[in-house]
């Protein structure tokens, strides 16, 4: 394949990834951001909303689209919850002290996957996508490229979703109250409580709405992926690595960090190995880690 | 938002995430061992000679073989049960004792481990991943415990393993490809690209397709490898060349269904001649929705999935047997889809435990090198209820059999067997005289 459309095509399979790595590793940032919390469950919430998403897909009948609308809905909102009861139930009671939620939060991963093995089964499964057409993409230069220069419609769609969802948030951070709320509580816990703000309540929320974010983003990549019990690894530590890059807690730098990561992954999978993208993306935490340890648009210690 | 942060949280995440990610590892091996521990605690009492024959079965239950683990499962027990119907094995009921191994080889060893110790089984029987087989046989061979493996892999003939290690229900790999090698060149072309999972299995595809084609004149334009836990696949593509004229597949994991959907996207309807092992759609329809393409391409199949007329009585009553309808799906749910290329290995290997303990007068552990002897000895298995693939030939030196082949062609949402090899088609000289070997 000549060069020009091997790069088109690695580039639209990057932005695809790039976009759902963006959503699931903006819920790592906003939770770590808001509470403090280094949550290693959220690639189990990922993996949640994607078997929920096949379950509620499998049991809609009718048109696919259906399924999925329902898949969209119902996902993000029973992972939600499932994650700020465990807010609740767990984080809350650990008094939010980094070192115990981080054990915490393990151990909620495996009682999530395992969960997950019980109540699903271990048998990767698929959800059919709303649509699907095939898009041939016009090649001038060459006068027949043939097969292999494409998207599809659902991928194209896949990128759409993830911006106006990103913009959403962001628009909810900025402009709300629940924003305000947020934000105040991230800057000093203390002072936002003596102002009257139910900082547990934030808390509960705050978690419950970023575990939502890995799952919606779950929900838009499993029509083009399968959902299977062990699929939370991969997500977990591309967000670990976005976030690390970007800064933890700047959504900014979440964002540039997915760029970034999901587009390389695209381009140098296409061009050279997957294997070689992730050593590289891993070269890059160390890099950053070393010559700037609080992230690409971290804050200096103060 | 801004992007202030607090001292603490600017310091901290690094070493945090580097503590949970080992804490995370450690976590998965207390787990691990936690859960191995129950079963074991039951008492065990000495065998008698009216105590049943113990036959662990290390099974995919979980992981990424578990959709073989799910059917290869089924057909043990269906096996078990018409053994034990039809009087058992020298007049004693056998027990299927299954131990999950997670698709993992050390997990697999330890499966061997525990049969050994703690079931106190008379054989261990059952594994697929090749991967699992490499881990676990070295210890089977330490324990002396005979190991039947339905695996596919190479491994076995190749002289890797050990005397206790014998693959008697499914040819292997390398005998596979050598029988499909002259109809690819003959039928499709002779410019390949392979694509296949970057492990043993796979690698033996490599290695030995390439070898095949060659000897037919043709080449291996590209090898594409693919870690068996990839979750998309496009990416892959590009690296097809232009003047591929036969696009081979074999693909395992969870996500083959995927792998295959985007091949169809990929090429769009048009692109190089595809032939495919049936390992990339096994338990897969393949009337779903995105493979409409692979409308008149070929298939390997080891069992051929739809009945046809190539079809015998025998595989009819297996089939009926093990509960699996005319179009290869379970006849409680039309859309479970057996891995029925691969799973009658469980079946037909079982019924060769059979008759090597019943030739070797099997009474119990003590008698394990005699029951390796015996089977070594087994030969020519005839077309048969116990044999419903068809007549296979085992050699004793190697510890592999030797069989037919089927190449398929997907027609009209079915599969439909076009050509069967015959047995010498796949047949190879020794690599290894595994009777040298001490028992």
């Amino acid at each position: 394949m000549d060069l020009g459309p091997q790069l088109m095509l690695a580039s639209l399979d990057g932005a695809v990834g790039a976009a759902v790595l963006a959503l699931t590793a903006l819920g790592l940032s906003l939770v770590f951001g808001v509470m403090r919390v280094v949550n290693v469950a959220h690639g189990e919430f990922f993996m949640l909303g994607a078997m929920i998403a096949w379950f509620v897909a499998s049991n809609i009948a009718g048109h696919p689209a259906i399924g999925f609308v329902g898949a969209l809905i119902i996902a993000p909102l029973l992972v939600g919850a499932i994650a700020a009861s465990a807010d609740w139930l767990i984080l809350k009671r650990l008094d939010y002290e980094p070192e115990a939620t981080i054990v915490a939060t393990i151990g909620l991963l495996y009682i999530l996957q395992q969960g997950a093995l019980v109540t699903f089964g271990p048998v990767a499964q698929a959800v059919e996508a709303p649509f699907n057409h095939r898009i041939e993409i016009p090649w001038f230069e060459g006068s027949n490229v043939g097969w292999g220069l494409f998207t599809t419609s659902y991928k194209l769609f896949v990128i759409a979703a993830a911006i106006t969802i990103l913009l959403a948030v962001w628009l909810l951070l900025s402009r709300t109250k629940m924003g305000l709320v947020m934000r105040a509580t991230q800057l000093d816990r203390e002072t936002a409580q003596a102002f009257g703000i139910p900082v547990e309540k934030v808390y509960a929320l705050t978690f419950g709405f970023g575990a939502a974010l890995a799952a919606l983003s779950a929900v838009l990549i499993v029509p083009i992926q399968q959902a299977d019990y062990l699929m939370g690894g991969d997500p977990l530590l591309l967000s670990f690595i976005v976030v690390i890059i970007g800064g933890l807690g700047s959504l900014r730098g979440t964002l540039i960090a997915a760029l970034l990561i999901g587009m390389s992954d695209g381009i140098i999978s296409v061009f050279f190995t997957p294997t070689l993208a992730k050593i590289i993306a891993t070269l890059v935490v160390a890099m950053v880690l070393v010559f700037r340890p609080q992230g690409l648009f971290g804050a200096k210690a103060q | 938002m801004t992007d202030q942060a607090t001292p603490k949280a600017t310091e901290t995440p690094v070493d945090e995430n580097r503590r949970s990610l080992l804490k995370g590892a450690a976590a998965v091996g207390a787990f691990a061992a936690g859960t191995q521990m129950l079963p074991g605690m039951v008492p065990y009492i000495q065998a008698q000679s009216s105590e049943p024959i113990k036959i662990g079965f290390q099974v995919h239950k979980t992981g990424i073989g578990a959709a073989y683990g799910r059917w290869y499962d089924r057909t043990t027990r269906a096996a078990a049960k018409l053994i034990n119907e039809e009087g058992g094995i020298n007049g004693r009921e056998i027990e299927i004792v299954a131990e999950d191994d997670g698709t993992d080889p050390k997990r697999g060893a330890e499966v061997i481990e525990k049969f050994a110790t703690q079931h106190k089984t008379d054989v261990a029987f059952g594994t697929l991943f090749s991967h699992v087989v490499i881990g676990s046989s070295p210890r089977a061979g330490e324990l002396k415990m005979p190991y039947f493996v339905v695996s596919e892999g190479h491994h076995v003939a190749s002289g890797g393993l050990n005397r206790y290690t014998l693959q008697p229900g499914i040819t292997d790999v390398k005998s596979q490809v050598q029988s499909m090698a002259p109809w690819v060149a003959d039928n499709l072309g002779k410019k390949v690209t392979m694509i296949y999972p970057d492990f043993a299995f796979g690698h033996d595809h490599r290695d030995f397709f390439s070898e095949a084609i060659a000897k037919q004149g043709g080449e291996v334009v590209a090898k594409i490898a693919i870690p068996p836990t990839e979750k998309s696949f496009t990416k892959y593509f590009p690296q097809i060349p232009r003047d591929t004229d036969v696009l081979y597949h074999v693909m395992v994991g969870p996500a083959v269904l995927t792998f295959v959907k985007e091949l169809g996207e990929f090429f769009g309807g048009r692109g190089p001649e595809i032939f495919g092992f049936l390992d990339s759609l096994e338990a897969v329809d393949i009337n779903t929705p995105g493979l409409e393409f692979l409308n008149g391409s070929y298939f390997w199949e080891g069992n051929p999935r739809y009945t046809s007329d190539m079809s015998s009585e025998h595989d009819a009553f297996y089939r009926k047997a093990v509960g699996v309808d005319d179009t290869g799906a379970s006849v409680s749910d039309s859309k479970d889809i057996a891995t029925y290329s691969h799973m009658f290995g469980c079946w037909e290997t079982l019924h060769i435990i059979k008759a090597g303990m019943e030739a070797a007068d099997y009474s119990g552990p003590d008698d394990r090198a005699k029951l390796i002897e015996a089977v070594e000895n087994i030969g020519v298995m005839p077309h048969s209820r116990a044999h419903p693939q068809g007549d296979k030939l085992f050699n004793g030196r190697t510890h592999q059999s030797f069989g037919h082949q089927f190449i398929s062609k997907v027609e009209g949402g079915r599969l439909t067997p076009v050509h069967k090899t015959s047995i010498f088609d796949g047949y190879y000289p020794d690599e290894v005289d595994y009777t040298t070997q001490k028992l």
